[in-house]
């Protein structure tokens, strides 16, 4: 890992342990801030995974939050019906240790079962390339949200309540930093310059001897992974979940954050999830300030519009997104050379 | 009996959904021919289409006496045509208009680049238009004026055909017409198969490419646009967001005809909507929405070519 991710890291973790201490105050003293820094941490875990696939893998993942959405109803579900029965927790109950432990089981748990999907979609999909995958990891996308409008056991179009929320920053954070170890070493990894490989040249991976295929579909679980283990963290702030939060637009924010922040530079699609996180809600402010008149502040607070010209405007000017490789970044964090 | 007459009557049914799908699905695939891309953004032409309908229609509402008709008789047949007509020529013109604004501005620019980037560009049209039609029009659902009288056709039997649903079917014959007549026998036509079959040896034979690239978008997006129109006419609500199912299935019509293929992508829109229709009928509605889903997974794993598409090499 280079000195630069090291550092990021190091920052990270101080990070976990200012808000296991701060947390309290933070949520108390500045709840809006704390909602913005816990979006920030599930969309940055949603980022660095979905980058795996489309940036370093070099395939085209439209449908993230497909996995997400299995992961925040898994999750839902072992909260709502085992814990009661395996650590006694009823709502509003139970020590912190014990909360504890159910949030880390139930998002284990909602991980692996989002893994397994990403499995089961990964393997028929993953043979195809391009447009093609594209479309079809769409079409899966949204065939994970139909399936739940149509499972009346979790609560179908009304949404499901979940019990506990036990999302605080710790957990949050804790989990970036986890994703973002996995990912860099991954990648970093004699076994990672497969991914790297298959995106570079496929055929020429082929003929190498290297199971393209393999490669696609472990970049493609470890990716659902932690969409299972963001929707999990999700699903634990709201308190409740409705299929309506992962449709095909909730994806498409993914995918954005990775094109802005640069495919395959994982620095770039952190600071891509903060920015993009904070700039809907910075110009949601603006939009009712004396500066801006009434007719326009539709516009201000319609993202997927603002979203739709950056993807245009980014793609004719700067398709390398706007972090490049994250060379200038890693200068400014290691003040090292580039890797 | 009753079982044919049913099978019949799903069968209709199912054309005059499938004649929707054929005509989105020839732009895709028009597009994919010359320039190898999937246009992300072209249900949401389709979706341009009957919004301009909807906006133009009360233009003409005195001069065709929109919607004062109930029934088709012998003397107002022509005239009710003319209007509806008009409407859907002059729609299908300011779409193509459209289309080929969009290839200007977005996707010229990008022909050298890799598609990926094309992909994210289309992508992205494709949400602009959406959300600024949301914006501009507001994004609850508009009643489509009545531009010709829909009721029962008589003198079918236990037949039920609305007049829309043979509107649909008969505008879109008439359209496949002309398109085989453009394709096959002008020279716009001829240019554009020489330029899906290579383009660089097209250009050096003389053909301007950038001409006939913005020419094969009009002529999908008017495709599309007319789609727009006869959609709404037999379901009179549109909405912002009504382009993304059925573009995505005319998708899955163009891949399953063999995409790039002309005639593979009316085949393969017909198969759709059947297909779409006998699954309501015998009793999955909840899954009408998955099947195009699951006939793309399928044709994509088995015969990624299509009913009727080439071979084509991956060269090194």
């Amino acid at each position: 890992m280079s000195r630069s991710l090291l550092n990021l890291m190091l920052a990270l973790v101080a990070c976990v342990f200012i808000s296991f201490f701060g947390e309290n105050f933070i949520a108390s003293k500045f709840a809006y801030y704390y909602d913005i820094l816990i979006s920030i941490g599930v969309n940055i875990i949603l980022a660095t995974s979905l980058n795996l696939v489309n940036g370093y893998t070099g395939q085209f993942s439209l449908g993230h939050a497909g996995f997400m959405a299995i992961g925040a109803y898994a999750s839902a579900s072992w909260s709502n019906h085992l814990d009661p029965l395996i650590f006694g927790i009823v709502a509003g109950s139970g020590n912190p240790v014990v909360t504890n432990v159910a949030m880390f089981v139930s998002t284990l748990f909602a991980g692996i079962f989002a893994a397994i999907a990403g499995f089961a979609v990964g393997v028929p999909s993953l043979r195809l390339k391009g447009d093609y995958l594209a479309i079809v990891t769409l079409g899966f996308g949204e065939i994970i949200r139909v399936a739940i409008l149509n499972l009346d056991f979790l609560g179908a179009s009304r949404g499901l309540s979940v019990t506990g929320t036990y999302t605080n920053l710790f957990w949050t954070y804790g989990s970036v930093v986890l994703c973002i170890y996995v990912v860099v070493s991954l990648v970093h990894s004699t076994y990672g310059r497969g991914f790297l490989t298959v995106r570079d040249d496929e055929v020429a991976a082929e003929a190498m001897g290297i199971n393209t295929t393999k490669y696609k579909v472990v970049a493609f679980v470890v990716a659902s992974f932690f969409a299972g283990v963001a929707g999990a963290l999700y699903a634990h702030f709201k308190a409740f979940v409705t299929p309506e939060g992962f449709n095909f637009f909730r994806s498409v924010d993914v995918v954005v954050i990775v094109i802005l922040g640069g495919m395959g530079s994982t620095i770039g699609v952190v600071f891509a999830a903060v920015l993009l996180t904070i700039l809907p809600e910075a110009l949601r402010a603006l939009a009712h300030t004396q500066f801006v008149p009434t007719a326009y502040q539709g516009l201000l607070e319609n993202r997927l519009i603002l979203y739709s010209l950056l993807l245009i405007i980014l793609m004719l000017t700067r398709p390398q997104g706007l972090f490049g490789d994250g060379a200038a970044f890693k200068k400014w964090l290691g003040r090292s050379r580039a890797d | 009996m009753d079982k044919l007459i049913e099978v019949l009557q799903q069968l209709v049914n199912g054309v005059s959904l499938g004649s929707i799908y054929a005509l989105i699905a020839l732009g895709y695939t028009m597009v994919y021919g010359v320039l190898r891309f999937i246009n992300f953004a072209h249900g949401d032409i389709y979706m341009l289409g009957a919004y301009s309908g909807f906006l133009l229609a009360p233009l003409f509402a005195q001069t065709f006496k929109f919607g004062e008709f109930d029934t088709f008789t012998p003397e107002n047949t022509l005239f009710i045509l003319c209007g509806a007509g008009l409407v859907m020529v002059l729609s299908m013109a300011i779409c193509a208009g459209i289309g080929v604004l969009i290839e200007r501005i977005a996707y010229r620019p990008l022909r050298e680049r890799p598609r990926l980037n094309v992909l994210i560009t289309a992508i992205g049209v494709s949400l602009f238009l959406q959300n600024m039609t949301q914006y501009r029009l507001g994004a609850d659902p508009k009643a489509f004026p009545q531009l010709i009288p829909v009721h029962v056709v008589e003198g079918l039997g236990n037949l039920t055909i609305l007049t829309s649903q043979l509107a649909i079917i008969i505008a879109t014959v008439i359209l496949l017409i002309i398109l085989r007549f453009v394709v096959m026998r002008t020279k716009l036509g001829l240019a554009m198969r020489a330029l899906s079959l290579n383009p660089t040896a097209c250009s050096i034979m003389g053909v301007n490419n950038d001409i006939v690239i913005s020419f094969t978008f009009a002529l999908g997006s008017a495709l599309a646009a007319a789609a727009g129109i006869l959609v709404s006419m037999d379901s009179p609500s549109i909405n912002p967001l009504m382009g993304n199912l059925p573009g995505i299935k005319a998708f899955v019509a163009a891949v399953l005809g063999g995409i790039g293929n002309i005639p593979g992508a009316a085949l393969g829109g017909l198969i759709i909507g059947i297909l779409e229709t006998f699954v309501v009928a015998i009793g999955f509605p909840q899954w009408r929405d998955g099947i195009a889903f699951a006939v793309l997974i399928v044709i994509l794993l088995f015969k990624p070519t299509g009913i009727l598409g080439r071979v084509e090499r991956e060269k090194v």
